[in-house]
């Protein structure tokens, strides 16, 4: 088999950066599939003699303010962080993508309509989409996840419509409807798998942006209530002790960065790899 | 150009509209009956009654959307259901905090942003390239309420350079510029590399190199003046995410402004209060899109011929 053959994904893996970058990705989400094994404690056992140590060979990362081991609720967080974040991505693509379909393809009012609802929100930041989603919620894991899909639902909506925009002028289309192929079917099996590249790299790169906005939703208390772990949720804890112990904030929110930098790099491999710069709506 | 203003403008009234629409029905999304507050318990039926039509709650949805928009339009936002005064008021406290810390964060994002993204084209490919855009991947990679904590520890609890938090003093403004301007320069930077690296790849910078000018004044005369084009279309279409990131960074930095009162006010579901809030960060991002895109037509005849 030649190189060229295999998926796009596995070579991505085999530039430099994507292998760092996808090396990481598989370590976070392997930890966080399999916390409750690999973990050396219970992330809300709570032990206040051990309360507030830095960094030993006992707690690798140090405890928190109830003697909580910081790397155990660390892994355990990435569960939280990366269901909640990736199920609100995928559910915003999938509305994003009927949406953004049914507009390109059935024009007129509809797609009128469509267009300028997602122009509308798409210049309002998701953070402020988010808080009054949550609002309107309520706190907790669901609460997030609805608010996060939706405060993503414009830019797959609009991605979508502009790659079937584009694709439907493209000689193979013309083809098949020469060849007698029905709407629905040329839809379904012609515009809508070729325009699933940009959309799945770009939902990637989000997933990256919604960690961020559910750290974030997290530090002001309304993201996974405690005791469940969440990186949002342990930085908000720590914000109040940054000055007696930074540690409990400072790796959280490492992860996250680290977590994102490498989402990113493996992100820009991809579309190096599929070659669907041009495609991507702007993505500088 | 004074047609294409007029027409820009005009364009804003049913967006404005929408906007309002939207968040006036905020109110009647959000779970619990404000009727049921601000009554007695068991207080009769009637007394209920009498109080719906105070507020007219009686009347059709429609109607008290009316009444609220030509309040709004009057400058009367109601009153702050847990402050107990003008909604007005506090919004008139908060605003110029906020109106300075996201136009320092702008100016600081535009400035820095622009120079290292004329740098990395500059070096493109080169180790200068590789380090600003690493740098920058790093910066926008960060929860920006994060950043702000780790500035804070860093700079004004070890070093002792800046106040922890506040608004007393001009220095406190440094560190959440900092913050909110960072995730900004990211932005603006890559925008600025790849729009220089484009730009320079026209025929028409072919034809000035092909007339002898040196590469240098190529680059910042005529590669960059193009290149600021979609820098400017889309920080004018981020004003609302530098708005956004200032709500966070405000509640870090406990800074009066806007974000914090939005903040407060939905955790005490003091809900006119959340209204007035978004209604002005939405004025703000609306006011953004329009700048940006007159500046737009300024630096491109080609947008104005198109509009007339």
């Amino acid at each position: 088999m030649t190189a060229r053959a295999l998926p796009a994904p596995v070579r991505a893996l085999r530039r430099p950066m994507g292998a760092l970058a996808g090396g990481w990705l598989l370590l976070v989400i392997l930890m966080a599939v399999l916390a409750p094994l690999i973990t050396p404690y219970a992330y809300d056992i709570q032990s206040l003699k051990e309360a507030y140590q830095p960094a030993s060979s006992a707690h690798w990362l140090g405890t928190d303010e109830f003697g909580r081991d910081l790397l155990t609720r660390l892994i355990h967080g990435a569960r939280t962080s990366l269901s909640v974040s990736g199920i609100a991505i995928f559910l915003s693509v999938l509305c994003g993508m009927v949406l953004g379909a049914a507009a390109a393809w059935f024009g007129g009012w509809f797609d009128r309509a469509v267009t300028v609802v997602v122009d509308l929100t798409w210049s309002f930041p998701e953070i402020l989409i988010a808080l009054i989603l949550v609002a309107i919620i309520g706190p907790g894991t669901t609460g997030t996840m609805v608010a996060i899909s939706v405060a993503y639902l414009a830019q797959f909506t609009r991605l979508t419509r502009a790659q079937i925009l584009t694709l439907r002028g493209e000689t193979f289309i013309e083809a098949a409807r020469s060849l007698g192929a029905s709407n629905s079917h040329i839809l379904r099996r012609h515009l809508l798998p070729n325009a699933l590249a940009p959309v799945l790299v770009s939902a990637m790169l989000a997933t990256g942006d919604a960690i961020i906005l559910e750290a974030t939703l997290g530090f002001f208390g309304l993201g996974a209530q405690p005791p469940v772990p969440s990186w949002g949720g342990m930085m908000s804890a720590g914000s109040a002790l940054i000055f007696k112990a930074p540690w409990i904030i400072v790796f959280p929110g490492l992860t996250v960065a680290v977590t994102v930098v490498a989402i990113n790099l493996f992100g820009d491999a991809l579309i190096a790899e599929l070659d669907i710069r041009n495609r991507m709506g702007g993505r500088a | 150009m004074l047609s294409y203003l007029i027409r820009r403008v005009l364009m804003l009234v049913p967006v404005f509209l929408a906007v309002s629409v939207v968040i006036f029905l905020i109110l009647h999304f959000i779970p619990g009956d404000p009727v049921d507050n601000l009554l007695k318990v068991g207080s009769p039926p009637e007394a209920r009654a009498e109080m719906m039509a105070r507020y007219g709650l009686d009347r059709p949805l429609p109607v008290q959307y009316g009444v609220w928009l030509g309040k709004v339009v009057q400058g009367d936002l109601g009153t702050a259901i847990v402050a107990r005064r003008p909604v007005a008021d506090l919004i008139v406290q908060a605003l110029p905090h906020s109106l300075r810390l996201g136009g320092l964060a702008l100016l600081f994002s535009t400035v820095v942003g622009v120079g290292l993204g004329l740098v990395a084209a500059l070096n493109r490919d080169r180790w200068p390239d590789k380090a600003i855009m690493g740098g920058v991947l790093l910066g926008s990679t960060m929860p920006s309420f994060w950043l702000g904590l780790i500035l804070m520890l860093v700079f004004s609890v070890w070093l002792g350079w800046f106040p922890v938090s506040g608004a007393r003093s001009a220095s406190a403004l440094v560190l959440p510029v900092l913050t909110i301007g960072l995730g900004g320069t990211a932005l603006v930077a890559r925008i600025t590399r790849v729009a220089m690296i484009e730009a320079a790849g026209r025929d028409f910078v072919t034809l000035l190199h092909a007339k002898g000018l040196s590469p240098l004044r190529i680059q910042l005369r005529h590669v960059l003046r193009h290149a600021l084009i979609p820098v400017v279309t889309i920080l004018a279409l981020r004003i609302g995410w530098i708005l956004g990131g200032a709500v966070t960074v405000e509640v870090v930095f406990a800074r009066p402004g806007l974000g914090t009162l939005l903040i407060k006010s939905l955790s005490q579901h003091d809900y006119p209060v959340v209204q007035a809030c978004l209604l002005m960060l939405a004025i703000a991002v609306m006011l953004g899109t329009l700048v940006g895109d007159i500046l737009q037509a300024l630096m491109d005849p080609r947008v104005r011929a198109a509009m007339e």
